[in-house]
């Protein structure tokens, strides 16, 4: 059970690396981004294949984000240029990945046993375990991005792209072509999708062409988690920026906890995704209900009064 | 300073719902010009605004502002030049982010964004000046959130964003509209104090009779896409509201008052 919930933590600090990426368009584009899911499988393949190809295992991670910031972009173009809806350009650039992956892979699935990666080499340097490795890896990365995020959605160009999700016209009327911070953000966020994707291949020394299936609803319970999380801890400040992004990767370890504590306890993990996915409905839906409760019962209470004069 | 020539813009054409929203209009503003525009719903006050500004493109005709060719601008590209204040007291700002942030992407109108930091040190005391010419006590507030100030409050605060950055135009749309009478009656002093304290060349729709007689050095009354009255000077000053509905009478052959605008 505890190397069942270190690995949980670890893996859940890798997938934080995708959750940053979703929360981009998410919570800050206001848009719900399903291209997430092809660009996380695309980093997983891509860094595999150049991976079993002998190069360096830090290039193919780099060089994942740079494929998942193309996805992004076309996703984004479609979008911007074409006026498709988000959704649909994100499922559109989500199916063609599905052939683009398995055209880069040539099978379903490549396995790297006999490849260093960068947790083989941080591991064999330090002689910590696996876990230890992929725990000390995550964190560094996830410290890394969320510095570079919090700089840059605090620079002129950055406040644009968060502008653009909270007032479209707003934006326009003070001189940003909404389209580029539209494009920006997408880039960036699937860049960081993809990027988790090849950490997360390297860390499981394989990709699979399905290991991207659900991403986005895992990114999404991950946000809900920690946004929660965020909310009950008493000395968390929900508003600051930085403060927002460590909970989306603290919300992705928790979410993982949870994964692993209900397949402890017996749950067929194919079953994962179908709890994946209640738990973002009853968060989205929890909301609603209680304002539809407190309206009725304050509606009631109003009655009774007048009833009791 | 503002000529538009002969611009058309038709919605929906060639449907049912065909509607002309501006027919060959022809307007000039001189530098300085503070002008008030009136008429009924549908007289295309509103779709002036948004051609001029880029929210649509326009079917024809020229729309030039300081010898500069806008007609074909997208709506960012000509912001440089325009400054404007909308109905909804949500669209002027960004409700999430916080008031120094608004007031900081809004000084930044017409220059291009960079990696430097949105909002600088040096900045914050001149917005917390700027703030506090407005008598609303949004200095002591920079870092609140938008969202948490009141409808009166983010009009008056869209209204600095909107002349932080000197405009060539002012365009305000009904901007007072949506307030409740008092708060209406104090943007629309703040309104005038920045015009005139910067001489800013200003296109004012309002559905108010009064306030399009008092304030500006102009007036225009607008039917089904048509500029039908235009005014000045000692002229203008003399108005009364019942010379503005006798006028429209004349010219339309119908009433211009609607409920809102005898009410006001």
């Amino acid at each position: 059970m505890g190397l069942a919930l270190l690995s949980a933590v670890s893996q859940g600090i890798l997938w934080g690396i995708m959750v940053l990426g979703v929360f981009i368009t998410y919570k800050l584009l206001d848009i719900a981004d399903l291209t997430v899911d092809g660009s996380f499988a695309l980093g997983g393949c891509v860094c595999a294949v150049l991976v079993v190809g002998g190069v360096d295992p830090v290039v193919a991670v780099l060089a994942a984000m740079l494929a998942g910031m193309v996805a992004g972009a076309v996703t984004g173009f479609l979008h911007t240029v074409f006026e498709i809806p988000a959704i649909l350009a994100g499922i559109l650039t989500q199916i063609g990945l599905w052939s683009i992956n398995l055209r880069i892979m040539g099978k379903s699935n490549t396995p790297l046993l006999k490849n260093d990666t960068i947790f083989s080499v941080v591991g064999d340097l330090t002689g910590l375990s696996s876990n230890t490795v992929a725990m000390i890896v995550g964190v560094g990365v996830a410290v890394l991005i969320i510095a570079l995020l919090y700089w840059f959605f605090g620079t002129e160009i950055g406040s644009a792209c968060r502008a653009t999700g909270n007032n479209e016209a707003m934006v326009r009327a003070l001189g940003v072509n909404t389209k580029v911070t539209k494009l920006i953000a997408l880039t960036l966020s699937n860049g960081l999708v993809g990027l988790s994707g090849g950490l997360i291949c390297e860390s499981q020394k394989y990709a699979d062409i399905g290991m991207g299936t659900g991403a986005i609803v895992i990114g999404l319970a991950a946000i809900v988690i920690g946004e929660v999380l965020w909310r009950v801890l008493p000395w968390a400040k929900l508003h600051s920026f930085g403060g927002r992004l460590t909970a989306a990767v603290v919300g992705s370890v928790v979410y993982f906890l949870i994964r692993a504590i209900v397949l402890q306890l017996g749950m067929d993990a194919n079953d994962m995704k179908l709890l994946s996915a209640i738990i973002v409905a009853l968060a989205l839906c929890v909301p609603v209900v209680w304002e539809k409760y407190q309206l009725r019962r304050n509606y009631k209470l109003a009655l009774r009064d007048e009833g009791g004069r | 300073m503002l000529t538009v020539k002969r611009v058309c813009k038709t919605f929906n054409a060639g449907t049912i719902n065909e509607k002309r929203a501006l027919v060959n209009l022809d307007l000039h503003l001189d530098a300085g010009d503070f002008v008030t525009i009136i008429g009924g719903n549908g007289a295309g006050k509103s779709t002036l605004m948004n051609m001029i500004a880029g929210v649509y493109p326009i079917d024809a005709g020229t729309i030039e502002l300081d010898g500069v060719n806008i007609s074909r601008l997208s709506e960012h590209s000509r912001a440089k030049y325009l400054g404007r204040v909308f109905q909804d007291p949500m669209m002027g700002t960004a409700a999430d982010m916080q008031i120094i942030e608004n007031l900081a992407m809004a000084r930044r109108r017409g220059q291009r964004r960079t990696l430097r930091w949105g909002v600088t040190h040096s900045e914050k005391d001149e917005y917390a000046e700027r703030l506090a010419e407005l008598g609303l006590g949004l200095e002591k507030r920079l870092t609140s959130k938008v969202g948490l100030l009141s409808g009166g409050q983010r009009q008056a605060l869209t209204l600095l964003m909107a002349t932080l950055t000197e405009p060539k135009l002012l365009l305000l749309d009904e901007h007072t509209a949506a307030l409740d009478p008092k708060t209406a009656a104090k943007v629309l002093d703040l309104t005038e104090k920045i015009v005139s304290e910067h001489k800013l060349t200003t296109l004012m729709v309002t559905h108010n009779m009064n306030d399009a007689i008092r304030m500006g050095n102009r007036l225009i009354m607008m039917h089904e896409g048509s500029i039908i009255y235009d005014v000045a000077g000692d002229e203008k000053k003399s108005l009364t509201v019942k010379d503005l509905l006798q006028k429209f009478e004349e010219v339309s052959g119908g009433e211009l008052a609607n409920d809102r605008m005898l009410l006001s």
